[in-house]
């Protein structure tokens, strides 16, 4: 038996580092981006019935079950399933395929975040006005068509281009921004868990900082009632929209990133005796709480945005009238506007007509919403502008932004480090500092594709193909495999070593019926939703007639090729393992693979002989 | 004879009324002083017409470099509570022959700078109908700030690394040495405990304490 090369499985230094990793991980972006605005399109408070049971019967079974055989089999994503049953070896090696391509992606995003937290330190914000062309006699054609903000995030960051076949070239800013993004993370992640853990402390708890701060802002700001009103007035007959559960599902899904494989590495460090149970129930329950508590300042801050803008709306049109008639400055105000605008039409209303005023309604202006990058670097932005002291808030939201997603990646690149450290990959000579630095310099380059002109389109492919369907596939898998091929008993033998206590039968329903069948009507339904849009994607084309809309083009074939081949490659490797092992079991006799090694004698084992 | 005289009298202003109202070469102006200065903003009355008469004046003086411009060559009409009006240029030499709207436009544009300190208002707020503002000039910088702060960011990532790789290095030299002093002294005949051999680095046996090299506390 050999102690020296036999390395200690590394661990938590505490349980609330292993916390603090888990909420991090699943508390990312969407839960700021995504939630509120479906919060917003699903009939606000109406919204949270389908989410609560979503979150009950699907959510918390499968986080428990990923945390406790991660904590049990003590291997990552692609040992556990191996050890469960050879022929499922396939769903861990899918796990990692897809942490890898979401984290090339993910930190695409952080980049972009970056870029705008270096240009918050200006003064003005280069968002907010448009740039003066050439030749000094006004500003850019493409800034007066649209707005400073989209302008700003199109054309200075992005540089896109019209078209997602014409690739550009490499934006060497946006480059100089993901070499930061990359070694940033792995600064974080040098020595995996080791320094993951102490990274952690400030970047899961940092953006609840930021949000508290931004809560008591944003409820001192005009308009942000009725931002809250709008976001929270619950719409009962959406309900009934079958779309309403689906999107409810789904988002509850990835938002507790299940099925990455990143959760049971994280857990697989913890010590055999944990109450797995009451972990799932803090990381399930932070997660939707921190969603909820995220949606209060970005609804308020939204209502600002739609308050002021609709107020410039009025202010603009009472200029053009007060011009057109040659009436006393400030006769016309905000009060009198429609008495005055009646008379005036009484009184001459071709020249009214003429003057082409703006319709304004505060409820046109709320019902603009924006989910994803768009919420983040056009509609926020656009509201930052407006409150005093804009860069204090433009810092504090992007380093929020950040941090989010930061602890995030590390969930991700942790689906891919542990299962390649258990499956002995990297050469013994080799340190973990150097393999770690080879995945971050790998994930760079591979991510350079973002970076070209038609980088936002690949990413947007990338978050709806990748991040989908093959997530919910191998969930199937997870639970189906746990069930009917490691078995109940056994799964619930093991939970009794970990916490003490067998699993209840509200765990057992939901691991044997209700998550399984939740799981396969959602995934059924997303694929047939799926099918039935024709792939498009919204161009940013400024030659476009009804510029600055964005132009919806189909994907070309090409594109499309890849579209399936990205939501279809990571899983197709479960059945092709699965049959590999099947066809080797008929070929070979049975060796007893399954039986006790009568050789490995566990009364002494390394973690009870204390080395020198 | 006081028909002649009347005329006489009230004839420049009929005259100057027609220059001013049917003109091709004038300018609307619009002046937007409540929306510039808000408490502070002041009354237009007469003194400040005047003011403004003189300040155009004083641009075409400039622009032509004809000292002859008097503020009775600034012909006003159609003043509205707006605070807006036309104006028209004539020539000090001709009072009822105009100036073309290029040169006047000329004139102001030049000096819009000084036209507008005069009235405490900007591009915005002192508009001249028909004449572009001339936009400021772009800040140029020598290093882009974003570049700084991208600067800090990434030196300060770069120090963690580099601290971080050295403490690896360095805890695995501490590591070697100690697996080193330990397999060293297994070849030994005494076989102390382990811990208090490595802690001195791997020397050959064990440093008696109790018999200490006190030499150097003799030599002053």
């Amino acid at each position: 038996m050999d102690t020296a090369s036999e390395q200690e499985r590394p661990k938590w230094d505490n349980k609330v580092q292993y916390l603090l990793t888990c909420i991090g991980f699943a508390v990312g972006l969407g839960n700021v981006w995504r939630f509120p605005y479906l919060c917003q399109i699903y009939g606000g408070g109406a919204f949270l019935i389908p989410y609560l049971i979503a979150l009950v019967f699907e959510g918390l079974p499968l986080l428990y079950l990923e945390l406790a055989i991660g904590q049990s089999l003590r291997k990552g994503s692609i040992g556990v399933w191996h050890s469960i049953s050879p022929l499922l070896g396939g769903v861990g090696v899918a796990s990692m395929i897809i942490s890898l391509l979401v984290g090339l992606f993910y930190n695409t995003i952080l980049a972009w975040v970056l870029w705008y937290f270096f240009h918050s330190f200006q003064e003005p914000l280069p968002w907010s006005q448009c740039p003066i062309s050439e030749n000094r006699t006004g500003y850019v054609q493409e800034c007066l068509a649209s707005t400073p903000v989209n302008y700003f995030w199109y054309r200075q960051t992005l540089n896109i281009t019209p078209d997602i076949e014409q690739s550009g070239s490499l934006q060497w800013r946006l480059v100089v921004c993901l070499a930061s993004a990359w070694s940033i993370v792995y600064i974080c992640f040098i020595r995996g868990i080791e320094t993951i853990g102490k990274a952690v402390y400030v970047t899961a708890t940092f953006p609840y900082l930021v949000l508290t701060i931004f809560l008591v802002r944003a409820l001192t700001l005009p308009g942000a009632t009725d931002g809250l009103r709008y976001l929270f007035t619950p719409d009962w007959a959406l309900l009934m929209d079958p779309q309403v559960w689906l999107d409810a599902a789904t988002q509850i899904f990835f938002s507790l990133s299940l099925a990455f494989g990143g959760l049971i590495a994280f857990s697989s460090y913890n010590p055999k005796k944990n109450d797995c149970e009451r972990d799932t129930l803090v990381v399930g329950i932070i997660n939707s709480a921190t969603s909820l508590y995220a949606s209060i300042p970005i609804f308020a801050i939204l209502g600002f945005k739609a308050t002021s803008n609709f107020n410039s709306c009025i202010d603009s049109n009472i200029l053009d009238l007060t011009n057109a008639f040659d009436v006393t400055e400030r006769n016309i105000t905000m009060e009198n506007y429609e008495s005055w605008l009646t008379y005036l039409n009484s009184t001459d209303p071709d020249k009214v007509s003429s003057l082409n005023l703006k319709h304004c309604e505060l409820q046109s202006f709320l019902d603009q919403s924006a989910s994803g990058t768009g919420l983040a670097f056009i509609v926020f932005t656009e509201a930052v502008i407006e409150m005093p002291g804009s860069q204090v808030w433009a810092v504090l939201f992007f380093v929020m932004l950040f941090s989010l997603g930061l602890s995030s990646m590390f969930g991700n690149l942790e689906g891919v480090l542990t299962p390649l450290l258990d499956l002995h990959l990297v050469p013994s000579w080799m340190p973990k500092e150097l393999f770690t630095g080879l995945i971050c310099v790998f994930n760079f380059l591979v991510a350079l594709i973002f970076t070209l002109g038609s980088g936002n389109y690949w990413l947007e492919i990338f978050n709806s193909y990748v991040g989908s369907i093959p997530l919910l596939v191998i969930a199937f898998c997870e639970i189906i495999g746990v069930v009917f091929f490691y078995g109940m008993k056994r799964f619930s033998d093991d939970i009794e070593s970990m916490t003490g206590r067998r699993p209840n039968l509200f765990w057992r329903v939901c691991w044997m019926g209700i998550s399984p069948i939740m799981l396969l009507v959602v995934l059924v339904a997303y694929i047939v939703v799926q099918v039935q849009k024709h792939p498009t994607y919204p161009a940013w084309n400024p030659e476009y007639e009804k510029f600055p809309e964005s132009e919806v083009k189909p994907y070309s074939d090409w594109v499309f090729a890849i579209c399936v081949l990205l939501s279809t490659a990571p899983v197709v490797s479960i059945p092709i393992v699965a049959v590999y092992r099947l066809i080797r079991r008929q070929t070979r006799p049975q060796t007893g693979s399954s039986l006790p090694n009568p050789y490995d004698n566990q009364a002494f084992s390394t973690e009870s002989f204390k080395a020198l | 004879m006081l028909a002649g005289v009347l005329l006489l009298i009230f004839l420049p202003p009929l005259v100057a009324k027609d220059l001013c109202k049917d003109s091709q070469d004038g300018f609307k102006v619009r002046l937007s002083i409540k929306t510039a200065l808000g408490e502070e903003a002041y009354d237009w009355n007469e003194s400040e017409m005047f003011l403004f008469r003189s300040t155009l004046a004083y641009a075409m003086r400039k622009e032509t470099k004809n000292d002859t411009y008097d503020i009775t060559n600034i012909l006003v009409c159609n003043d509205t509570p707006r605070v807006s009006f036309m104006f028209v240029v004539t020539s000090p030499g001709q009072p009822d022959q105009l100036i073309p709207k290029e040169q006047v436009e000329k004139a102001v544009r030049e000096n819009k700078h000084r036209i507008n300190n005069a009235f405490l208002l900007s591009d915005m707020t002192l508009e001249f109908l028909g004449i572009p503002p001339t936009l400021s000039a772009p800040i140029i910088y020598d290093t882009e700030p974003w570049l700084i702060v991208f600067g800090v960011v990434i030196g300060a990532v770069a120090v963690g690394i580099v601290a971080l790789l050295m403490s690896t290095v360095s805890k695995k030299r501490r590591a070697k040495e100690k697996a080193a002093g330990l397999s060293e002294e297994d070849e030994g005949i005494v076989k102390e405990n382990g811990t208090a051999l490595s802690s001195f680095g791997g020397k050959e046996g064990a440093y008696n304490q109790a018999f200490s090299n006190d030499d150097r506390f003799t030599k002053l």
